[in-house]
């Protein structure tokens, strides 16, 4: 039951804080500010309390047994089509919905004082869109998924749409929620068919209708049919991770969005890709993955060196961002394709690790536009003489997104191409020169941001009495310093996030090593 | 008593903490005692830690000190584990007492500045990572101090931010030699797969049980590491950083440009020799790079008119010696040479670096001239300095560049050995035609002041132009150790027996006994040659810099020999080209074509509601005919 509490409560905060307006502005942040801090409160201690050296996904369920679950819940829910209202929790999607919850926190945070419209409403979006989000990484039934995955667009839709920012120049905001939710609609609907196509199958050779995971798994079908139904799933998880030539709706969104809405963008929506392929992508269609693995991991090739090359010429500092996060997404599409267990261990890591950083950037980008009135990077210049704190700690994402060994991306980084080396030497070689055009980026925005003689003001900003600009307030300091902490904490220590991952990627190893070498019987637990 | 280990990079840590978290609010004097005291516990610990470790030699040679297991995966093992051999002493003792006298000057040098407090910090989160460097069991974890010095030194050259040119020297730094760290990457992922091992001695103790010496695999693993060398230590061809590098302020030139990270390839080949000694290939390439590069730097060099350049080419030289040394086998001449460096290079650098004060922050040496009269002490440093450097008898440098002329010659490398001898001469000659233009000859300041060319930075109260001496002991103690240890430095004898082997010679072939002596003689050459070209007959040069084909030598020389505009060219255009061209990203118009497409055959199929009559007949007409037409047809 507390698995449906982690959804709903978010859902129940929304709605309470949308009505709370009526009764004063500064209700509703507290309430959105006081549920996520409680649900967050509640996933750490599952974290803290549960035991995660098992799971569900792999291979019990490929070995006949009934998977386990560290927790798990059932319900009845649509009985006549054979869909249940079914949720498990294991290391994967525990750390997926600490990571939620989380920058669900910063998110309200730092809307703190930019979100002065409709307060209350804007808390329901931002709170239903985190519920969904943790029903994505929750749910064990493919109807009741495709159920959070359609749900969680609308929300956002309208953060983006009704709060969103008309750039001079850029297409608007609207034009920017309308693109992003065409593209992710679209893709979604490929997975629908899919899924439901597997469900027939199912149906035919079991003669059950039903939409559960553990059901569905093991789906008797021809190597055809599993390799378009692979893709259907692809399909949808490469435009919301995204891969490039997936990616334009990104860009624009973040460029519209308000900040909470790109902390969310970056730090969790993009994961639920990552967490969709690692979960049903591969465990589903092991055989068709495996042979469709050169193709997605020259795709992230693609998207590392591409995402490296147009952020670095992009004047807005949230398309810059964007950019970036395509680049480092990249990494993750090779490392779930690579499949071994070092590689899918990094990509665990570079999830969280680029959910902190990059909403740590978008999060100081909102800063910036809160003191410039610009997102214009050619017009920050000299920023380091302004602000006593801001610009030490731009630089010290920045170095967290250039892989700075001790921070957390490095981790994730070195893991994936560590990982990938045996299965792809030459991707893992061209990939890995993403490392120098990251340094290229980050560094170039620090100079242009930070470094150089002041530039003028622009117009209606004024100076303090010290000659500077307001720096960081104490709220924005803690929301800052917190990251900061585990940032470094995930680079010094990854342990306590691997050994919490261990069991579920080594299922998806081994479901993958099956899949690619069929006459080895999988080892249960075994190392390589 | 070596648990203490860790304490060594612990107190820089805790200085680098207190000075970030202070900034702004710390006063000078309290700075630079965190700063400097952080580095000087550091060196009080390693001598502590030092002194047990050769009384209580251990019988594996090492020390080891585990900290924590940094990631574990699968058989993807990597600890943070300390190691202490008679090598990685050697490194911390450099780095830490070397480094205590550079932050002691720099706590004088930067007096006034407005990021004091944040220049020490960086100072101090330097040497902690360069101690991880040195002292990482693992290279991973010698990658992590790898790239922590490397960010270090991206902030300490783009210190003086205010200056773009400052920062994009710095971004050059740190992308060059990520280049490097991206190839050593590469042999980390190799190493990886082929040994399920990171750590440094299980590598050494597996690779030549699976790897036949010259396998190819072998070779490019040596060669990948090298391209990490090559990068850290501003090797060709991926030199061009250091000379830019040198826009930090002078103390920063000194511990990071000169005594400690650039010679972090240097160690890294020695640390991995067993690697290197797999592969005769990769042991050609690295000599081979250290004859070339200490011959191309030392032609730069010749006509640099900055001071800090001339040291910067005369660095990239000498560290051209250490590779030449190490691709010969004799690893151990090339530690020593790295330590006597060390001495005398931070002797030169910060010696400079009070010149570049004295002369009111002017770093051309042909504004300069007489200055022995004006600064007599700094002078002194410099001549000594400039001594060791090109070798002068019992000077440190000449027991190290002796040593390692010595055995590339007997080890039967004769066209290394050839190329470091005219090398020697080389750097007698640009190091003395520093010394002559500097410290003797015309008053040339006087004229730029007559020219009112003062320079506004003058914090010392002097008339402007007027050289000034500095009389505080925190510039004059460095100064004075670092000047007896330029000296008597190469009779300290390194505990490097047990950790890097002995050069094979040949059996006794001692070879003709003048050979000893020809560094020497290639040295005075060079001195009287500087002395005659730059002191006696300056009219020399000017007339050489008026011929044509000299003339273009020369520009040739002063440009260093065109990489930067052959990489510009090469990499940096057409990176920044197609950055440009795409800035509106191609793909986001290709997939714009789409709705372009659905709205153009809406309109299309609008356009055919036209509500005529006429035309709806016409079109169901002809439709008819069509089907009818297939029908027959089939």
């Amino acid at each position: 039951m507390i698995l449906v509490w982690l959804i709903l409560i978010p859902f129940i905060g929304g709605l309470l804080s949308w009505q709370a307006e009526r009764y004063s502005r500064g209700l509703p942040r507290w309430i959105a500010l006081l549920t996520m801090v409680s649900v967050l409160g509640t996933s750490i201690w599952l974290w803290a309390t549960g035991d995660y050296s098992i799971t569900g996904t792999g291979f019990a369920a490929a070995a006949g047994q009934t998977p386990s679950w560290t927790i798990e819940f059932q319900a009845q829910w649509i009985p006549s089509i054979g869909a249940s209202f079914h949720l498990g929790l294991d290391g994967l999607s525990l750390l997926l919905v600490v990571l939620t919850n989380l920058i669900g926190v910063l998110a309200i945070a730092c809307s703190w004082k930019e979100i002065e419209r409709n307060v209350g409403f804007f808390h329901l979006n931002l709170l239903w869109n985190l519920g969904g989000v943790v029903g994505i990484f929750l749910a064990l039934d493919m109807f009741l998924f495709f159920f959070f995955w359609e749900m969680m667009l609308v929300p956002m839709f309208f953060l983006i749409a009704l709060w969103g920012h008309n750039i001079p120049g850029g297409k608007g905001r609207v034009y920017a929620a309308i693109k992003f939710f065409i593209y992710t609609q679209a893709s979604g609907f490929l997975m629908l068919v899919s899924i439901l196509a597997m469900v027939f199958l199912h149906q035919q050779a079991t003669g059950k209708l039903s939409f559960d995971y553990h059901d569905l798994l093991n789906t008797p079908m021809g190597a055809q049919v599993e390799w378009w139904l692979m893709l259907g799933f692809f399909g949808a998880f490469a435009v919301k991770m995204p891969v490039v030539p997936f990616h334009t709706w990104l860009p624009d969104a973040h460029g519209q969005a308000p900040t909470a809405g790109s902390v969310d963008l970056a730090g969790i929506l993009l994961k639920t890709a990552a967490y969709g392929l690692l979960r049903f992508g591969i465990p589903f269609f092991p055989h068709a993955s495996a042979a469709f693995a050169p193709v997605a991991m020259w795709l992230g090739v693609v998207g590392i060196i591409y995402g490296a090359v147009v952020a670095f010429s992009q004047t807005d500092i949230k398309r810059f961002v964007a950019y970036t996060s395509i680049s480092h997404m990249g990494f993750i599409v090779i490392g779930i394709y690579a499949g071994t267990e070092q590689a899918l261990q990094g990509v665990v890591v570079q999830m969280i690790a680029h959910g902190l950083s990059a909403g740590a950037l978008f999060i100081l980008c909102g800063e910036i536009y809160e003191r410039l009135h610009t997102r214009d990077i050619s017009k920050m210049g000299g920023l380091w003489s302004r602000f006593p704190n801001l610009p030490p700690i731009l630089l010290f994402f920045s170095a967290a997104s250039l892989g700075l060994p001790g921070l957390g991306n490095f981790v994730g980084e070195f893991l994936i191409l560590v990982g990938s080396f045996d299965a792809a030497p030459v991707v893992t070689i061209i990939a890995a020169s993403g490392l120098i055009l990251a340094a290229v980026y980050s560094l170039y925005l620090v100079q242009r941001a930070l470094h150089g003689a002041p530039q003028p003001l622009p117009e209606g900003v004024q100076l303090n009495k010290q000659g500077l600009l307001k720096d960081l307030s104490k709220r924005e300091l803690v929301m800052m310093l917190s990251l900061m902490a585990l940032l470094m904490g995930l680079g010094l220590y990854p342990q306590i996030v691997m050994d919490t991952a261990k069991a579920p990627v080594q299922a998806v190893q081994t479901i993958y090593k099956a899949a690619t070498t069929p006459s080895v019987v999988a080892v249960t637990g075994a190392n390589p | 008593m070596i648990s203490y280990l860790p304490l060594v990079f612990v107190f820089p840590l805790i200085g680098f903490l207190i000075l970030a978290f202070g900034r702004g609010r710390l006063s000078e004097n309290l700075a630079a005692i965190v700063g400097v005291g952080s580095v000087g516990l550091s060196a009080a610990t390693t001598a502590y830690v030092g002194y047990d470790f050769l009384t209580h030699l251990p019988a594996s040679g090492a020390y080891v000190v585990p900290l924590w297991t940094w990631m574990s995966v699968g058989s993807f093992n990597v600890e943070f584990a300390l190691k202490l051999d008679g090598l990685s002493l050697t490194m911390l003792s450099v780095i830490t007492g070397v480094g205590f006298l550079i932050h002691l000057f720099a706590s004088w040098y930067m007096r006034g500045d407005d990021g004091y407090g944040r220049f020490l910090s960086y100072m101090n989160l330097f040497v902690a990572s360069m101690l991880f460097l040195v002292l990482g069991d693992d290279l991973l974890f010698l990658y992590f101090g790898w790239e922590g010095v490397g960010l270090c030194s991206y902030l300490l050259i783009g210190f003086w931010y205010k200056d773009a040119a400052n920062g994009a020297a710095a971004r050059k730094a740190f992308v060059i030699t990520r280049v490097g760290d991206t190839f050593m990457a590469i042999a980390l992922f190799i190493l990886y797969r082929e040994f399920g091992t990171l750590n440094i001695d299980e590598l050494q103790r597996l690779a030549p049980q699976a790897w036949a010496v010259g396998a190819p695999l072998a070779t490019a693993t040596a060669m990948l590491l090298l391209g990490g060398a090559v990068g850290k230590s501003a090797q060709l061809p991926l030199q061009t950083w250091l000379p830019d590098a040198m826009a930090g302020p002078t103390p920063v030139s000194a511990l990071i440009h000169a005594a400690t990270m650039v010679t972090a390839g240097v160690y890294l080949i020695a640390r991995t020799h067993v690697l290197f000694e797999l592969s005769p290939v990769a042991m050609q390439w690295v000599g081979g790079i250290g004859a070339v590069t200490l011959l191309l730097a030392g032609f730069t060099a010749l006509m640099q008119t900055d001071i800090k350049k001339i040291l910067a080419y005369s660095t990239m030289s000498q560290i051209g010696y250490m590779f030449l040394a190490e691709g010969a086998g004799a690893y151990q001449p090339a530690v020593f040479h790295l330590m006597t460096h060390a001495f005398f290079k931070a002797l030169l650098f910060l010696s400079s670096g009070s010149v570049i004060l004295a002369m009111h922050h002017e770093q051309d040496i042909f504004k300069m001239g007489g200055l022995y009269k004006k600064i007599p002490f700094v002078f002194a440093c410099m001549l000594i300095g400039t001594l060791a450097l090109t070798a002068f008898p019992f000077t440190s440098g000449y027991f190290s560049k002796d040593e390692i002329l010595d055995q590339a010659y007997l080890t039967g490398h004769y066209e290394l050995w050839a190329a470091g001898l005219f090398g020697a001469f080389l750097t007698a000659v640009y190091s003395f035609r520093l010394i002559f233009i500097t410290f003797f000859g015309p008053e040339r300041w006087r004229q730029a002041q007559a020219h009112g060319h003062g320079h506004g930075h003058d914090d010392h109260g002097h008339s402007a132009g007027e050289p000034h001496g500095a009389h505080t002991l925190d510039h004059h103690i460095p100064l004075a150790i670092l000047l007896v240890l330029a000296v008597v430095g190469g009779y300290i004898h390194l505990p490097l027996s047990a950790v890097l082997p002995e050069a094979h010679i040949a059996g006794g072939d001692h070879g003709p006994a003048y050979i000893a002596h020809l560094p020497f003689v290639a040295s005075m050459a060079g001195l009287v040659v500087s002395w005659l070209l730059f002191h006696q007959f300056p009219q020399v040069p000017a007339a050489l810099a008026r011929g044509a084909a000299t003339a273009w030598i020369g520009t040739l020389w002063k440009n260093a020999w065109g990489f930067d505009w052959l990489y510009d060219a090469l990499f940096k255009a057409p990176f920044v080209w197609a950055a440009r061209i795409n800035r509106n990203d191609f793909i986001d118009g290709l997939i714009g074509l789409i709705p372009a497409g659905l709205r153009g055959a809406a309109s299309l199929a609008t356009a055919t509601q036209t509500g005529g009559l006429r035309w709806y007949a016409a079109v169901a007409g002809a439709g008819l005919c069509l089907l009818i037409a297939v029908v027959a047809l089939h």
